[in-house]
This record gives C-alpha cells, structure tokens and sequence, in this order.
C-alpha cells in the first residue's frame, strides 16, 4: 500500500496567474499546454508562449513544485515537426514531465530527451495493466494517467499489476466516453480532441433566442433548447438534451462534474500516486476554489489520526463551481454506467 | 478494375444468435475477401462465446476467406482481458489489436506475432507511429475513420516501407466508446441488469436532435453516427490511391448487397456513382462521407 503521503495534487494552469493561483493555493504540480493544437484544450486565449512559461516554470519552481507539460494530441503527417519541437522546448525550459498520448512521440522524447520524465496521458486511452505495461516496457513512461471509466476495484487491480504510478481524475467536466476514443466532435465540427485538440469548439457554437426558447447549436446541429428561467449550458455536444424513441432527456450525459473527494481515503488506499484537477479552460477563481478544497481534504488525510470525513463546507464550494452545479462519481459508481 | 480487397467488418450490433450465425452463413456466399470476427464493443453480449465465433472462423476459412479475430476495444476488468488472452493465443488466426493490451499481449512473450492488424482504434495518425507498430510486427493498419483521404495518403507518402492500408468504407460510423451504455440508460436500466435491450435493435437505437434531425445511434456503450458513411461514389480516388482494403460493416439488412455493389463498382461492372445511387434506398439512413474530405464526417460531401 502507498502511503498517502505521497499523493500529488495535480491542478490546471490555463494561464500564468492560474499557475501562480494554484501554487499559492497548495497544488503539488501544475500542468498546462502551449498555444496551439499541440494539447488537448487548445482554446484561443488560453495556454502558455515561452515567456509566461519561463515565468511559470521559475514561480513553480521557486516554491518547490513542479510543472507538466500536455503534448497530448496526436501528430499528422504533415504537423510532425511542431509536436516534436514542442517535445525539445519542454526539455529546454526544465518541465518535470511531459504528458503525451501518441507512441511515435514517446519514442522520439526517450530517444532525443532520455532525461525527460514522461507521463501517458489520459488521450493514450489505456484502461489496463497490459496497456500501461506497453507504454512502460517501450518508453519507460513514469506514471499514466487513468480513462475515467474503472471501477474502485478495477483501478486497484491496475495498479498491482504495473510498477508505473497511476494518476486519477479526481474533480472537473466529465467526459462520459472514453478519452481518446471519442470522434464525436470531429463528426459534427471537423475538430476532435485527438487531432486538433478541441471538442465541440466555440467558433462552431450558436446561441440563438428563439420563440420556442434558447437554442445552443454546434455546426448546425440542435445541440439543447432552453425554456425561460433554465440556465443555458454551452453546447458540449454529448451533453445536450436529444430524442431518443420520442422521450426527450440527455440521452448521453446531462451537464455535470465529477466529484470524488469522498473516495479520497479509498484512492490513497488502493496506490494511487497522484489526483488531476480537470478545468485548463476555467479562472483562476475556480482553480483557486477547487485547488484550496483538495489541499485541505489531502492534508486531513495525512495528518489528522481521525478518520476522514469529508466537509459539507468542501462539497458546498465545489459545488458552486461544478458544471450544471451538480456532480457525479462517475464510472467509480456502478449504478451510473 | 481494381485490386483492392473487401472485408467484412466485426458486428458491432447485438443480434440473437440465430440470426447472427444466419447471417455470417450468407457472408460465407458473399464475394469478401477477409472476414473480421469476435465481439469488440461490449464484454455483456454473449449471444456467441469465443468459441462459438471460433467456429464460425473456422466455417470462413473454410470457405476461402481470410479470417481475423477482432479485439475488444475497451477492456476494462479481469475477465475481459481473459478474453483477450484467449484471442490473442488462438494459434490459428491473424488478431486485429484494438487497444493497447492487445498490442502488449501480441508483441512481448517468448513467441511475438509477426503479423497481425493495427486496429482503427489504435490512433495511428502519423508515420513514425505507424513504422515503430511496423517493426513489432504489425502487417496491416486499418486507419481511424475520422481520417481523410489527404492525410492517409500523406502518412502513406511518409512510411519508409510497404504495409497494407485498410479504410472504413461503409456503415455507421463506430464514433465513440464508454464505460456507461446508454442502451441500459435509454431503458432506465443498470448496466449490469441490462436485459440484453440492444438484442431488439438490429441497427441501434436513432438519436434525434430536439427538431427532429437524425444525428447519433445508441449501440450499447458505443455511439455511432445515425448517418451511414459509404465511400461508394468515391471508389475511383481510393483506388487511384491504392488503397488495400475496403471495410464494410454489417449493418441489420442488406449487407450483403452493399456487398455485391461494392464489389461491382470495383469490377468495373457498375460505375461508382449508379453503384451509390443503388446502395442508397438500402441504407438506414441518408448517406454521409465528410470524413473522406476532410470536412465534418456528418457531411456529405459532393464533389464537383
């Protein structure tokens, strides 16, 4: 069993002021991406130029923690060589790790960068020991970051299975599929997670008040429609309200978060080495809010001899920031799936 | 006239066993060449066992097909990787690896296959992906979906050696996977209490926008396009491209003369566009193709 003193709190930095905010809130590490389709939120506005990443990595460094890198989509023919220089600017400007998801840039990292720590990340899409143990017997990746589709036991059997610590989704959007394996947003945009490292992206969205209510479109597509007083959510296309057989209702997923800080003692007790806050694409106020909650619930679990217990406060603060203002425990509760 | 092949893509559906063993009784008849086998979207479906499919295997060999034993692609408990070691240690047929485990189980041990298919759900996008799956023995890539015809064709200019390329050519696009079935969830039923409910829906289930516009299907845990992808009326460029194999996959009725107009069009006996015209009235629902052009995949696209 892994103590859970060394499980890291990992939190989203879309920008510089949310890497210092989440530094100074009590993040272990910090994980951002650079301005481009290199990463899988690749948002106009968001992510690091090589300034704000030198400066983010010194903040970071400064006070002890360290700085992932998401180099998490997937490489065409002909976009090669930005993947690759963006492997060398990581090294080059001192991250702690690398998060990548396509083999042939794992390959190249260990070749080229042997000193570089790598990290499968979530997009790899690796649900089993035998995968993992891929990815380490290739490129000796360090530690894989978890689909967010396994049960509590199921993550527990990974783990006894694989010497490559294992980092789970602990708080933030849920994706309902399988990462890595959704084409969803490239069937009804052009512009998927895997390739272009958007999903469901804004220049295709359309919020149009109409005499039926508000409608959010996605290319065209009716992704919901809003009575007056329901609060509109943006169009993420698996979390609209479709027809199926004639019932309307989210027939994929409704709007919410996964939340698990009441399986916290459960997840230290199983290994598991490291907990990811979703949300690179949120403030710095929400990488504040969620960042201060999980620090706190970690600590408790560290050092109070008490049992754990979680605080109403802790859920009340997450909840406000939660998507749809609601969450789940996801795939780690049976009846969900 | 063309060289390229057709292969029978694995069911995706859920079909009672008699139908399912009918079914690939006709494909026997049918003019494919290869014959993708075994259950790859969810461990509950159990209609036909492994070695049930086995049989069936056997029966296209039998027959002259070539035959490959498809890989679960999302294997997340004990038991489905059980599964996959039995796949994968068969001793006969080629296996078509769609994750990750699948490709570890294939590749390390004492005796290493050296040659099975680099499944669509591997995400190989890229020739330095591809040549390094190349070297661990894999023989054939079958390319995602969502990937046009430009960038196989640059990815095929990239790779230093010869492999065979196989495209999804007809059927629902397989879009996405997950740990929830939304087959169960339509029924307001538990996974594991599912009653087996995809067994009614020989195609999946329609989903419809709110105005009516059909967009995705509910195949247990995997969601498709309701638009039918065929690049029949494209057959022209992708044999221009030398592309190797062609993919169809079952869908509930006329596979097999989706088959046999696939077949006529690459013959030269029917030209591609009355081939497409034909297939249409045979097609759950309207055709798509964007994915070939590089355009939404719920497109479809005409060239001028």
């Amino acid at each position: 069993m892994t103590s859970a003193r060394s499980i890291e709190l990992v939190c989203p930095a879309g920008s510089l002021p949310a890497l210092k905010t989440a530094v100074d809130h009590g993040a272990d590490c910090v994980y951002l991406g650079f301005k481009d389709a290199t990463n899988a939120r690749n948002f106009s506005g968001l992510n690091f130029d090589d300034k704000a990443l030198k400066e983010g990595v010194r903040y970071a460094h400064a006070r002890g923690r360290k700085v992932l890198l998401a180099l998490n989509t997937y490489p065409q023919t002909d976009n090669w060589q930005r993947w690759t220089a963006a492997v060398d600017r990581a090294a080059e400007f001192g991250i702690d790790a690398v998060i990548l998801a396509d083999p042939g840039l794992m390959a190249y990292a260990r070749k080229t960068h042997p000193q570089l720590r790598l990290h499968l990340s979530v997009q790899g899409s690796a649900t089993s020991f035998d995968a993992i143990n891929f990815y380490f017997e290739h490129f000796g990746i360090s530690r894989a970051v978890l689909p967010r589709v396994l049960s509590l036991a199921q993550v527990e059997q990974v783990i006894a299975n694989t010497p490559v610590e294992i980092e789970v989704f602990g708080f933030g959007g849920l994706c309902v599929m399988v990462e890595g394996r959704c084409a969803l947003s490239a069937f009804a945009t052009g512009e998927s997670p895997n390739c272009n490292g958007a999903c469901s992206p804004g220049k295709h969205v359309r919020w149009e008040q109409t005499p039926k209510g508000m409608e959010t479109r996605l290319n065209g597509i009716l992704i919901d429609r809003f009575a007056d007083g329901e609060r509109a959510g943006y169009p993420t296309l698996c979390k609209g309200r479709f027809d199926v057989n004639g019932e309307t209702y989210y027939a994929i997923e409704e709007p919410t978060s996964l939340n698990t800080l009441e399986l916290l003692p459960e997840l230290a007790r199983v290994g598991v080495s490291a907990i990811k806050i979703e949300g690179r694409q949120r403030s710095p106020a929400y990488v504040a809010q969620v960042t201060k909650v999980w620090r706190a619930a970690i600590d408790r679990l560290l050092n109070d001899a008490a049992p754990f217990r979680v605080e109403p406060a802790w859920m009340a603060e997450l909840n406000k920031v939660s998507e749809g203002q609601s969450h789940t425990l996801g795939a780690y509760y049976r009846p969900w799936k | 006239m063309s060289h390229a092949k057709l292969a029978l893509g694995p069911l995706l559906y859920y079909w009672p066993r008699q139908s399912t063993l009918a079914f690939y009784a006709d494909m026997v008849e049918a003019p494919v060449d290869i014959v993708y086998l075994g259950e790859t979207v969810c461990s509950r479906r159990h209609e036909l066992r492994l070695s049930d499919w086995l049989d069936v295997a056997a029966a296209c060999a039998d027959a002259g097909k070539e035959v490959v034993l498809s890989s679960q692609v999302l294997v997340e408990s004990e038991s489905d990787l059980k599964t996959l070691r039995r796949i994968i240690t068969n001793g006969r047929f080629r296996v078509e690896a769609n994750d990750m485990g699948a490709v570890h189980l294939l590749t390390g041990g004492d005796t290493p296959a050296t040659d099975w298919i680099a499944g669509p759900t591997l995400n190989i996008f890229n020739p330095s992906t591809l040549a390094m799956f190349a070297d661990m023995g894999a023989t054939r890539w079958v390319a995602p979906p969502e990937m046009s015809r430009q960038q196989i064709s640059d990815l095929r200019a990239g790779l230093a050696r010869g492999m065979q390329v196989e495209i999804f050519a007809h059927g629902r696009l397989p879009l996405a996977f997950s740990a929830r079935c939304f087959t169960a969830r339509h029924f307001n039923l538990q996974k594991d209490t599912c009653e087996f409910r995809c067994l009614e829906f020989a195609d999946g289930i329609p989903l419809k926008t709110r105005e009516g516009e059909p967009f995705l299907t509910l195949n247990g845990i995997q969601t498709q396009s309701a638009h039918v992808h065929t690049l029949l009326g494209e057959l022209p460029a992708i044999t221009a491209d030398g592309i190797d194999i062609l993919r169809i996959s079952p869908q509930g009725e006329n596979t097999g003369d989706i088959i046999r107009l696939f077949r006529h069009a690459l013959d030269g006996i029917t030209p591609p566009a009355e081939a497409l015209k034909a297939a249409i009235p045979l097609l759950p629902e309207a055709p798509c193709n964007g994915f070939w052009h590089g355009r939404p995949g719920v497109e479809q696209f005409v060239t001028a």
